[in-house]
């Protein structure tokens, strides 16, 4: 909640700043106190709360679906099994109905965007102070922290260092496997000798470059600019809660009904993400 | 929003994680999906084949039930032959004992009868001499007229 001499945009700017550690221009190392300071910091600095927030997730995935692969039955299966075969299964029919070719990697790597995204995005549902007071209270209280300087971010799809981060290697494993499989030459040929043919080389490697630097570009931004969005209005209604009971009414309904609408979103996104993968993968693995 | 050291850390905890799916979580799930798929392929196929076996099972029934059927007929058909049988030489047996009965107490009679002819032939001549003494009033010697006698008894 926004105190007494914060005001909104302080507030709003709270929230959108990361837990930043990493190089102060005098050298040093350690948090940065504000914005201004995390920016200053240039490139060597890391955001903490989404690494922290990103691995974690990705941990209790893995852990709870290694869990159940290690206790699989073939027999009838109960529980947590159901779901994870159910994840599983349609992870599975998604790879099979958009990836031709043969990759045992393509299926797991399906997997795991597939759900560690959804998780990472499920964060925006935890109402938007619930953490970062948590974090500043356990910054103050045993850090001895000064609780204005504790900034904590809880959806890391929202940092484009994460999205970016994710595309990323997409986009290595994309650029792998069309050498892999086409050889530098026939992947080369493919970038400067299409669509105008031979004469038309550099219109070609212009158009057929910018093509293949927005398909990473176009993933991390897309789901970074939903995340984004849905959380810029959460904290937006979040505001409504210092405006007074009818205000706050409101407030409530407003993320109530935001909620159930973004639950669509986080899923919608993390699907996207998976199955553009897929494909661009697909794509990597086929001549032209 | 800044790009920092983040985007790599991303990076690399995304390669490991992915590895880590394609090493542990992956292949388990996967196999056992197949191994139950498989499963169940063969469960469908031991279904076809039961169906089929009682299908047969029945019509061996069927043919078993027919036969057991036809040698209780056969059985019972002779069981009655050999009954009429039976009670034909019954009827035979007993007409012969019969007719023996009958021989035996024809020729009893005919004994009878032969034994009251001899024992009237006896005593003719004696019944004979009386009437004629009674008739002559005399005496007649029995020897005398013992040749009379015999002849007259004989034609009794």
């Amino acid at each position: 909640m926004a105190s007494e001499e914060l005001t909104a945009s302080d507030y709003i700017q709270h929230h959108l700043t990361n837990l930043t550690f990493g190089k102060h221009p005098n050298g040093e190392w350690g948090f940065a106190h504000s914005a201004q300071e995390a920016t200053e910091m240039g490139f060597w600095a890391i955001h903490v709360d989404s690494m922290f927030w990103s691995i974690f997730l990705a941990s209790l995935f893995l852990f709870i679906f290694h869990r159940v692969a290690k206790a699989m039955t073939v027999d009838t299966p109960s529980g947590l099994q159901n779901f994870v075969e159910w994840v599983v299964d349609f992870v599975n029919e998604n790879v099979r109905g958009s990836f031709s070719a043969k990759n045992d990697l393509v299926a797991p790597l399906s997997l795991t965007i597939f759900f560690w995204v959804f998780l990472m995005n499920l964060m925006d549902l935890v109402p938007v102070d619930w953490l970062p007071v948590l974090a500043q209270w356990f910054g103050a209280t045993f850090l001895g922290m000064d609780p204005h300087h504790v900034y904590f971010k809880v959806v890391p799809t929202t940092d484009p260092n994460i999205t970016f981060g994710m595309a990323l290697a997409v986009f290595a494993l994309m650029l792998y496997y069309s050498i892999k499989i086409k050889g530098v030459g026939g992947f080369f040929g493919e970038l400067a000798f299409q669509p105008f043919g031979k004469m038309g080389m550099p219109a070609n490697l212009l158009l057929e470059g910018i093509s293949l630097i927005s398909k990473p570009v176009s993933l991390a931004l897309r789901l970074f600019g939903n995340l984004y969005a849905g959380e810029m209005i959460f904290i937006l209604i979040a505001l409504l809660y210092s405006g007074g009971i009818v205000w706050g009414t409101l407030g409530g309904v407003l993320q109530l009904g935001w909620a159930i609408f973004h639950i669509l979103i986080i899923l919608l996104q993390a699907f996207i993400f998976m199955v553009l993968t897929i494909v661009y993968l697909d794509m990597a693995h086929q001549h032209h | 929003m800044n790009i920092n050291l983040t985007l790599f850390g991303q990076t690399i905890a995304f390669a490991v994680f992915v590895w880590f799916c394609m090493k542990f979580v992956w292949p388990p799930i996967m196999a056992a999906l197949n191994e139950r798929k498989e499963k169940i392929a063969q469960g469908l196929e031991a279904a076809e084949r039961g169906m089929q076996q009682q299908e047969q099972a029945a019509a061996q029934v069927q043919e078993k039930l027919s036969e057991a059927k036809q040698q209780a007929s056969d059985i019972i058909n002779q069981a009655q032959k050999r009954a009429n049988e039976i009670v034909e030489e019954a009827k035979g047996v007993a007409v012969t004992e019969g007719e023996r009965i009958k021989a035996a107490a024809q020729s009893e009679i005919d004994k009878e009868v032969n034994r009251a002819k001899e024992q009237l032939r006896a005593q003719v001549s004696t019944l004979a001499i009386a009437g004629a003494e009674k008739v002559l009033s005399k005496e007649i010697d029995a020897n005398t007229h013992r040749a009379a006698l015999d002849e007259l008894a004989s034609q009794i």
